[in-house]
This record gives C-alpha cells, structure tokens and sequence, in this order.
C-alpha cells in the first residue's frame, strides 16, 4: 500500500478508449450473470407459459391449443387432489412450526443453561435433506417396524400409529415430518427477533408491574410481528415446492393422495409424456407462489419507504 | 433472582416465588427437554440401525436399542451394496454429488461476490432495478424450468452428466449468492472506497485490496448455504440423470424404494446416513454461519 499506491496518480493517463473500457467494466462483470438470470427468470418462465398453451404430449410441440391444458388439468381428480393437499398441508405446517417454533424459542429466551447446544439440536433437521428426512421417517412410519410396532412392543398391545398406510391419514404423515423438520427454522427465526426487541422496553413493562407471560403477549410478540409475517411466507413457500419430502416418505401414495402440485408436474412431464398439462401445473404453482409473494413484497417496499419518510 | 433465595428462609412469599422459580426452571427444562428427544430420537435411530446386524432388526424392530454392534453396514453401502444390477454402493453417487456440489459451489459464489461489489459499490443507473430483477431467481420454482432445461441440457450435450447438473445450480444459485453478497457489501463504508478511488485504485484492485480481504464472514455463510442447498437437491437430480451418474439423494430414493424383498435397513440406514454426513458436518462446524446465512436470507 506505500510507495507503489503513490506513483499511480502520476502514472501517464490512460488512453480514452482504455478509459472508456475502465468504466465498463462493472457492467461487464454484471452482464454475463444478468444475462443468465434473465434467460432463467423471463425466458424459461415463458417457454414454460408457451408450452403450457401448446399441444405438447412425449416432446415438446408447438401447435397453440389455448386454454385446453388447464380445462383438462382442473377437471383432473388427481389435481384436485394435490392442490387440496397443498392448502391442508399449509395451514397445518405452518401454524404448526411456527406454535412449536415460538414456543421454543421463548423458552431458549429464558436464559437456560447451555443455549448453543438446545438450538444445535432443534436446528439440525434443517441442515439434512428433505430427502434423508423422509426416508428415515418413512421408515419409522411404517407399523411392522417403527413407532407402533416400538409402542406395541413396551406392552401397549393395540397401539395404532400407521398414518402412511391409510389413503385418509397420509397427508398427516407428511405434515408431522414437514413440521418437525422445520419448526427449528421458525426458532431460529423468533429467537432472533426475541433477541433485537429493546431491553428497555421489557424493564419498562418489568417495572410496571407486568407478569412475563403479559410482557410477552403485550410488548415482546407484537413488536416481532413482521417476523411472524417473514416466517409464514417463507413456509408456503417452501410448501408449495414441496417435492423431495413426498417423493422420499409417500412417494405421493398410498394411491395417489398424498399427490402434491409439484409431484403431479413431474409426474405428467416424465412419467406420463402430457408435457403441455405437466407445463400448466408448473404455472399453476408459478400463479399460487406470486399470489403470496407479490403482495409481501409491496407491503416490505411501502414499509420501508414509511420509515424512510418518518426518519 | 439471587436475593429471593436468599431471604426464602425468613418471608412466606418469598418462598412462594422461590418455589414458583423452581417450578418454573422445571418446567422450562421438561419442555425443551422432550423436544429434544423428539428431534434427536430419529437421528438415533439411523444411526443405531447403521450398527446392529440385520438378524436383530428384524426381530426387535427399528427402534431399540443396539444388542449387537459391526461396521459391515457401513462397508456395504458405501462400496458393494446392489442397486438394479450394480453392485457399487453408495461411493459413486457420494462423489457425483461432491463433483457436482463443490465447483457449482465455487463458481456461483464467486460470480454472487462480483456481482453483489458491482451492485453496492459501482452503482449505475438502473442497477437497483437489475438487482431486483435477478432477486426474482430466488422465488422461481423450479418445476417452470424443467422442459427448458432438458432442451438445453440436450443442445448442449450435457443430459445425464454431473456438468450438466452444475451449470442448473451455478445459475440457480446466482441470485442468491447475489442476494447475500450485496447485502454484506452495502454495509462497508463507501468513503473507504472513494479513497481508494482517489489514491488511483481501479475496479479490481479495490476488490482484492479492500472487498476480498473483508468478505470471509459473508463468503463463508454464501458457501455453507449454497453447499447445503445444492448437495440436498433431488429435483433436478432424479430428472436429469440416471443410474450412475445420480447424486446421492436420487440414489437413495432409488435405493431406498426397495420393493419386495426383505428391506435391509442396516445398509439403508448407513446409506442414509453417508448422504447426511456432509451438510451434517458442516453444521456442526459452521453452525454459526449456518444460522446466519438463514436468518439474513430470510429477512431480507
């Protein structure tokens, strides 16, 4: 940084064209990845748009057919099927991690003994696949091996716990794990914002004489509240995607009622060549994931220009 | 807290609140507790099962604590366990998904660091506006780019290949790595930057000299993040290749989908487990970051 950073002033300056290079090159280093993103961003969504009003069945094809696809996909039992699924799913996996989530993470907030090690263990789900999480819960689902053969075992004779193996209760299966892999996220999340509320606030509650569960309800929780918003947002999304979990702990059965959006794309572009209503359900979660995500964005964007305005 | 204690002996209140105390450590301490059974119990029992002999398992079911103890498990599915025909275990998906994970890894990271220091601190007219555009990639499902890939995939030559599937992550993941880097670089004060500028500092010198050497925080997080995300991925995986040349989360849905035969879950279980290792290891190590990286993804 000494001697050599000096003599660059008095270097000889640049020739124009060199100059001109000079300032273009932060919009070079851009462009490549701005090129890519948007081919992936806009060019892929309509190619998808295209072939979702195309005729396409093994291969892509280009013949216009209008709307067909989505009549057809809409009329479909299975379709039905999954998106039924994906509201149940919904409300259930995000209440549920984000009860389960509060909860823990206020108790962490108790000044308890050995924090680092409770939030290692409620977090690691998250850092392993959905993919490894289904497999072994699949597994412990199961009534010949796993929990209602263990329960059985300890003398409780007629334990029933086989929610995989039955059409109607599959669905609760696949929301026990999606729940238990992610109400650690939902901490995660809580304890940080538990953590950023001002200390001053809560003396000023302690010292009015206000027990802790009122000083949680009253001042901590609802000065978190964009948090609440931030997590359940995150969560339908990552239940609209959801994929890898039914494809590792149902494969989307028994049957087909544990089918989601994203297995019945799948299913329709790979397994069963119908390209073009495979590319409708594909928009379909685009649509349902721009219903969520659009509206948060305004309401992130008018928030932030308000408190820009009020200092 | 200390001088409630202190003054129980003396004052029936104060031993009420004392007692209320108590109870309420206990509870606070059952309740975590028990979750953490709930959250760890699976774990241990994947890992108990990799351990006894199948004979066992068998009899006792899987969950139960182990009476026999071997590594055959563990040997077996790594290296000579058969899948449809091959008998080669899990040793050649697991490196698939590390020659598949480490150079996207790399790549969108350091394609995210450039970006993010153009972003924050060579602005230009209309880059917020970029900036927000490339943002869209983090919310794309990516079920809309299936059919596009596969065309492109074929054009390219790179249909069931590991290259094939770096090139999906590298640009899946650039808005992210984009995303995260911004943010830390926003942070850094412009005025270091100016007096660069002014001791006659280009773009690039300013990035080695005063950007790189302040990035390890964010690069860590960008690369946990990212490693995680794209050594779990199963979509592309299972569409895009098959057989050997699957990542391992693909082979163990294809391991694991056993049919009627006896499942040997010894074998599946240190499969399992030979799949969860590495982003497992590395939350363990880089908890830390890991957090982070979510908390900052998820607020922003």
């Amino acid at each position: 940084m000494s001697t050599h950073d000096l003599t660059v002033p008095v270097a000889p300056p640049a020739a124009p064209w060199r100059q001109r290079l000079g300032t273009m090159v932060p919009i070079l280093v851009l462009a490549p990845s701005l090129a890519v993103s948007f081919i992936y961003v806009f060019v892929f969504t309509l190619w998808t748009l295209y072939l979702s009003l195309s005729n396409s069945s093994l291969m892509p094809t280009y013949g216009f057919v209008g709307l067909d696809n989505y009549a057809s996909l809409w009329a479909n039992r299975r379709w039905n099927i999954a998106y039924t699924n994906l509201f149940l799913f919904s409300g259930f996996y995000i209440v549920g991690s984000m009860a389960i989530g509060l909860l823990l993470a206020i108790l962490i907030d108790q000044r308890v003994r050995g924090e680092a090690v409770w939030r290692t263990i409620f977090l690691y789900p998250l850092a392993v696949s959905f993919i490894v999480t289904g497999t072994v819960w699949s597994w412990l689902y199961n009534p010949v091996d796993g929990i209602q053969a263990f329960v059985r075992g300890l003398g409780w004779t007629d334990f029933s716990f086989a929610l995989t193996a039955n059409r109607n209760t599959a669905i609760y299966a696949v929301i026990i794990t999606g729940i238990w892999q992610s109400s650690g996220f939902a901490m995660a999340l809580f304890l940080a914002g538990l953590r950023s509320v001002d200390p001053d606030l809560i003396k000023a509650a302690q010292i009015d004489g206000a027990s802790v569960s009122r000083t949680y309800r009253k001042v901590i929780l609802p000065t978190i509240a964009p948090i609440f918003l931030a997590v359940a947002v995150i969560q339908i999304q990552f239940a609209i995607k959801t994929f890898d979990l039914v494809a590792a702990l149902t494969r989307g059965g028994p049957g087909v009622s544990t089918t989601f959006p994203a297995i019945y794309v799948y299913d329709l572009m790979f397994q069963r060549g119908q390209i073009g209503e495979g590319a409708a359900a594909a928009m379909m979660m685009l649509a349902a994931l721009a219903v969520v995500l659009v509206p948060y964005s305004l309401w992130i964007v008018w928030r932030r220009r308000a408190e820009g305005r009020n200092g | 807290m200390a001088d409630i204690a202190l003054n129980a002996r003396h004052d029936p209140e104060a031993a009420a609140a004392t007692r209320r105390y108590f109870w309420n450590r206990f509870f606070v301490y059952a309740v975590l507790t028990l979750f953490a059974v709930i959250y760890l119990a699976p774990l241990l029992v994947v890992v108990f099962n990799s351990l006894r002999e199948q004979s066992e398992i068998a009899r006792n079911g899987l969950i139960s604590l182990p009476r026999s103890f071997r590594l055959d498990a563990w040997a077996q599915a790594w290296g000579t366990y058969c899948v449809s025909g091959t008998c080669e275990g899990m040793k050649r998906n697991f490196f698939n998904s590390l020659w598949m994970t480490i150079p996207a890894t790399v790549i969108s990271t350091l394609l995210g660091a450039m970006n993010g220091y153009v972003l924050s601190k060579w602005r230009f007219k209309g880059s917020e506006t970029l900036f927000n555009l490339m943002l869209l990639g983090v919310f794309m499902p990516g079920q809309i780019s299936l059919m596009p890939w596969a065309f492109l995939l074929g054009k390219l030559g790179l249909t069931n290949s590991t290259y094939g599937l770096v090139l999906i992550h590298v640009v899946q993941g650039i808005s992210f790595t984009t995303l995260f880097c911004r943010n830390f670089y926003v942070s850094i004060p412009d005025d270091l930057i100016k007096a660069a500028r002014i001791d006659g500092a280009g773009f690039w010198r300013i990035f080695r000299k005063i950007i790189l050497p302040l990035s390890p925080p964010i690069l860590i997080v960008t690369v946990i993040w990212q490693f995680t995300g794209i050594w779990n991925e199963y979509l592309f995986g299972v569409v895009f290749t098959s057989g050997q040349q699957q990542p391992i989360t693909a082979a163990l849905v294809a391991l694991t989908a056993g049919g009627t035969t006896a499942r040997a879950y010894d074998v599946m279980s240190a499969a399992v487990l030979i799949g969860a290792l590495p982003p497992l290891l590395i939350y363990l190590f880089g908890g830390k970051y890991f957090v982070r990286g979510l908390t900052q993804g998820a607020i922003k």
